[in-house]
């Protein structure tokens, strides 16, 4: 059974098809016959954003929140170019997306003509795929291709470059959405290999110092609840990537926190001595391993992940596993529970309580916290952490939390503890800046219900906030949490550590504007708070029912020379950390 | 680390921009390129390429899984870990002067060129074989003869019966 629709029409049918709920987008010329397709329906919604970069974020949101495909509508030219950024934060994180973009009609092509842009090659370095509609036939089965190379495999961004005349209304051709995708050059690995399995849970069985060490693979892959399920059957240490959080409860004891650049004392130094690391959906960055020759000198590796190119990009893996999360942790966990059944003594426990009792001291040493103890009775000041802390209290922890870049992104992945995945958005592989206010309103489509928050830096939330606006029309109820600063405060960092205190242009005290009047001109609800005492209150009106169907502002005067610790020492392996900033001089420990 | 040389055989979809993508690979990671061949197959949907490229064992095999995540690409072999047949066509216009011109043409016939154009001062030389048959055959010209020279790069084949799709 098939209808005679348009371009245009079938375009945004097919989105029905696959169930799409949302369209971020923003109009223009080559735009113009989706647009009025989409005015002569009622099934998907199309949302108005200000700013096609916050288009792409509100679709990642909504995509790193839920697992389903975030779609973006932009036109050509300038509103393309303008969701590059968008399109490499998401392909960087994996996050399944799918980006339309108008194009000048077929034969307009390089012309230059008005608002022309090579979208697909621009996209090119950025996209796990992209398509040029030659021809509007071929609409309904591209359409379908997208969304499924999108959400499958290793995820990632999908590009629909679509000429104005494909979209054409005068033209009708027969729509049937197609059942099924063949492709013969792209087939994800269904299972991982079993020899190998095996292999991974007798080298795991056999560890004296294992450490499991998982990223937002895991929580892609729908993986959180067998790898929870077999940590805790094993009683080893877990220890999350920036961009793994809640794929294992972050108030669990066995839970050491996150690692890397910014990760805590015990994280680092277990990863660092541990004769076993379990490494699974996370890819060894840069910002993990720190000296990639100096990485876990005692350790074998076992690495498990969906894409084959990830495995020994950094570190060589001793036993490389390639499968989806879900299938290859089920089969581990029921071998590991064979193994125990049959020999309950096959761990040994001896060694693991010894493990266990070195990562205690080096969190009772130097765990989180240490920073505030180290500056209790100070001069008064409101600290980042407190604030995130304040922020977890008064929600009891059940919020979604988005975040920019900066220090304020650091502070709140390492204070606010997240007990189940997708509830922690941030950008931790293009790190981008103006990500988190676009990326709340994601979540907040389409989790209407839930409490939304957006911890963000003034620098950050300047770089989208022309979306109040957007908020302001759809009525959306996030929560911002502003650690005002004054300054580029990462930057600035920076530069204290390791250029002698020059702040060549991290600072703009005088040039900040009124963030309480600024959100109040565009109706929402706005807070200043510049003293601990004061605090709690605000925290609790602002999660409270008082404001539950009001977006709120906290503008968060914070200490602003606090520091981000523990940091990685440049170069070094992952146990080389500064932990504290002492009165004008760096406490550098090398080793415990 | 050794930087050895690798020949990549690469199937494709033979679609726009399948090629552009696997351009695109090599200059976004940092890879290098040393030649290239791309022609439909006797299945004209699809496209295979041969590309030389060096790098230490596992900087090939990085190349080789980030190829086969592009969408478009349904097959890529390493040649160079296997018995395969290579070949490069070259053609070579070289000054044919006085007593040059039968000397050139014994040179030619050494290397079992074909002269395919004449004129009146130079011969155009057709070569085909390995990358260091028609290396051998510049060296063996007398310094200065040659006046232009076009190589189509390297196309490789695997020995036996297997096919690629099969391997
Ligand atoms: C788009 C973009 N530009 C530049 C940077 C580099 N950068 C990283 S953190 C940072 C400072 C962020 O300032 P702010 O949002 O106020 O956060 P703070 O560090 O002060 O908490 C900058 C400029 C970036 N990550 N993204
Ligand atoms: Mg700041």
């Amino acid at each position: 059974m098939s209808e005679r629709l348009s371009g245009g029409e079938m375009l945004v049918r097919a989105l029905q098809d696959e169930g799409v709920d949302y369209v971020f987008g923003y109009p223009g010329g080559a735009a113009l016959h989706i647009y009025d397709a989409i005015f002569k329906q009622q099934r998907l919604e199309h949302i108005l954003v200000r700013h096609e970069q916050a288009a792409t974020h509100m679709a990642d949101g909504y995509a790193r929140s839920t697992g389903r495909p975030g779609v973006v509508l932009v036109t050509s030219g300038p509103g393309a170019t303008n969701a590059i950024t968008g399109i490499a934060t998401a392909y960087m994180d994996s996050i399944p997306i799918v980006v339309i973009s108008a194009q000048v009609p077929n034969e307009f092509i390089g012309t230059d003509a008005f608002q022309e842009t090579d979208m697909v090659g621009v996209s090119r370095p950025v996209v796990k795929h992209s398509y040029m509609v030659k021809s509007a036939a071929d609409i309904p089965h591209i359409v379908k291709e997208a969304f499924y190379i999108a959400s499958s495999g290793r995820p990632g961004p999908v590009v629909i470059d679509v000429p104005k005349d494909t979209t054409d209304p005068n033209e009708l051709f027969d729509y049937e959405y197609p059942a099924t995708v063949a492709l013969r050059s792209y087939s994800p690995a269904v299972r991982g290999h079993a020899g190998q399995t095996k292999k991974a849970v007798a080298a795991l069985l056999d560890a004296k110092k294992p450490v499991i060490y998982a990223g937002g693979g895991v929580i892609q892959g729908e993986g959180t609840g067998l790898l929870t399920d077999l940590a805790k059957r094993l009683g080893y240490p877990v220890t999350n990537t920036l961009m793994g959080l809640g794929c294992f409860p972050g108030s669990d004891e066995q839970f050491l926190g996150m690692l890397g650049m910014h990760g805590t004392f015990e994280a680092n130094m277990a990863m660092h001595h541990a004769d076993l690391i379990f490494a699974v959906g996370a890819r060894f960055d840069d910002r993990v391993t720190n000296n990639p020759s100096l990485f876990a000198p005692e350790a074998k590796i076992i690495h498990l992940d969906i894409d084959p190119a990830s495995i020994s990009k950094i570190v060589n893996a001793d036993i490389p596993i390639v499968g989806p999360a879900v299938q290859v942790l089920g089969e581990m966990h029921r071998l590991i529970n064979a193994a125990l059944a049959s020999k309950p003594d096959r761990i040994d426990s001896q060694a693991l309580a010894a493990w266990w009792q070195r990562i205690r001291r080096w969190r009772e040493e130097h765990g989180l916290d240490h920073d505030q103890r180290h500056r209790a009775g100070g001069n008064g000041s409101l600290l980042p952490q407190q604030v995130v802390q304040a922020m977890y209290r008064a929600s009891g922890g059940d919020a979604f939390v988005t975040s920019d870049v900066g220090q304020h992104q650091m502070f709140a992945a390492q204070y606010f503890k997240f007990d189940a995945p997708r509830r922690w958005i941030n950008s931790g592989g293009l790190g981008t800046m103006g990500f988190g206010l676009p990326a709340a309103m994601g979540v907040q489509f389409a989790h209407p219900n839930a409490t939304v928050a957006c911890v963000t830096g003034e620098g950050s939330f300047m770089m989208n906030m022309q979306e109040l606006s957007t908020c302001m029309q759809y009525a959306l109820p996030i929560k911002i949490v502003n650690l005002n600063n004054q300054a580029l405060g990462m930057v600035k960092q920076w530069q204290d550590m390791q250029y002698g205190g020059r702040h060549s242009h991290s600072t703009y005290r005088d040039a900040l504007p009124d963030f309480k009047a600024l959100c109040e001109s565009f109706g929402h609800i706005a807070y200043r708070v510049d003293a601990l005492d004061e605090l709690d209150a605000v925290m609790a009106d602002v999660f409270g029912p008082k404001h539950k169907d009001d977006l709120v502002f906290v503008d968060a005067h914070i200490d602003p020379e606090e520091h981000v610790y523990p940091m990685a020492i440049k170069g070094g392996a992952m146990k080389d950390m500064v932990l504290a900033r002492q009165p004008g001089e760096n406490d550098i420990r090398e080793d415990v | 680390m050794t930087h050895e040389r690798h020949l990549l055989a690469i199937l494709l979809e033979n679609e726009a921009g399948a090629l552009s993508r696997v351009v695109g690979l090599f200059a976004q990671r940092n890879y290098n390129i040393e030649t290239l061949t791309v022609a439909p197959t006797e299945d004209t949907t699809l496209s295979r390429v041969t590309l030389t490229t060096s790098g230490d064992p596992s900087k090939v095999e990085q190349i080789t899984k980030h190829l086969n995540r592009l969408i478009e690409v349904v097959k890529v072999i390493d040649l160079t870990e296997g018995d395969h047949i290579e070949r490069e066509v070259m053609l070579a216009k070289v000054s044919a002067v006085g007593p040059e011109r039968p000397e050139v043409k014994r040179t030619c016939d050494i290397f079992r060129g074909q002269i395919v154009d004449v004129s009146s001062d130079t011969y155009t030389i057709q070569l085909v074989g390995t990358t260091e048959k028609l290396d051998a055959f510049i060296r063996a010209l007398a310094a200065g003869t040659i006046l232009e020279v076009v190589r189509s790069g390297v196309s490789g084949i695997g020995r036996g019966g297997d096919k690629i799709l099969s391997l």
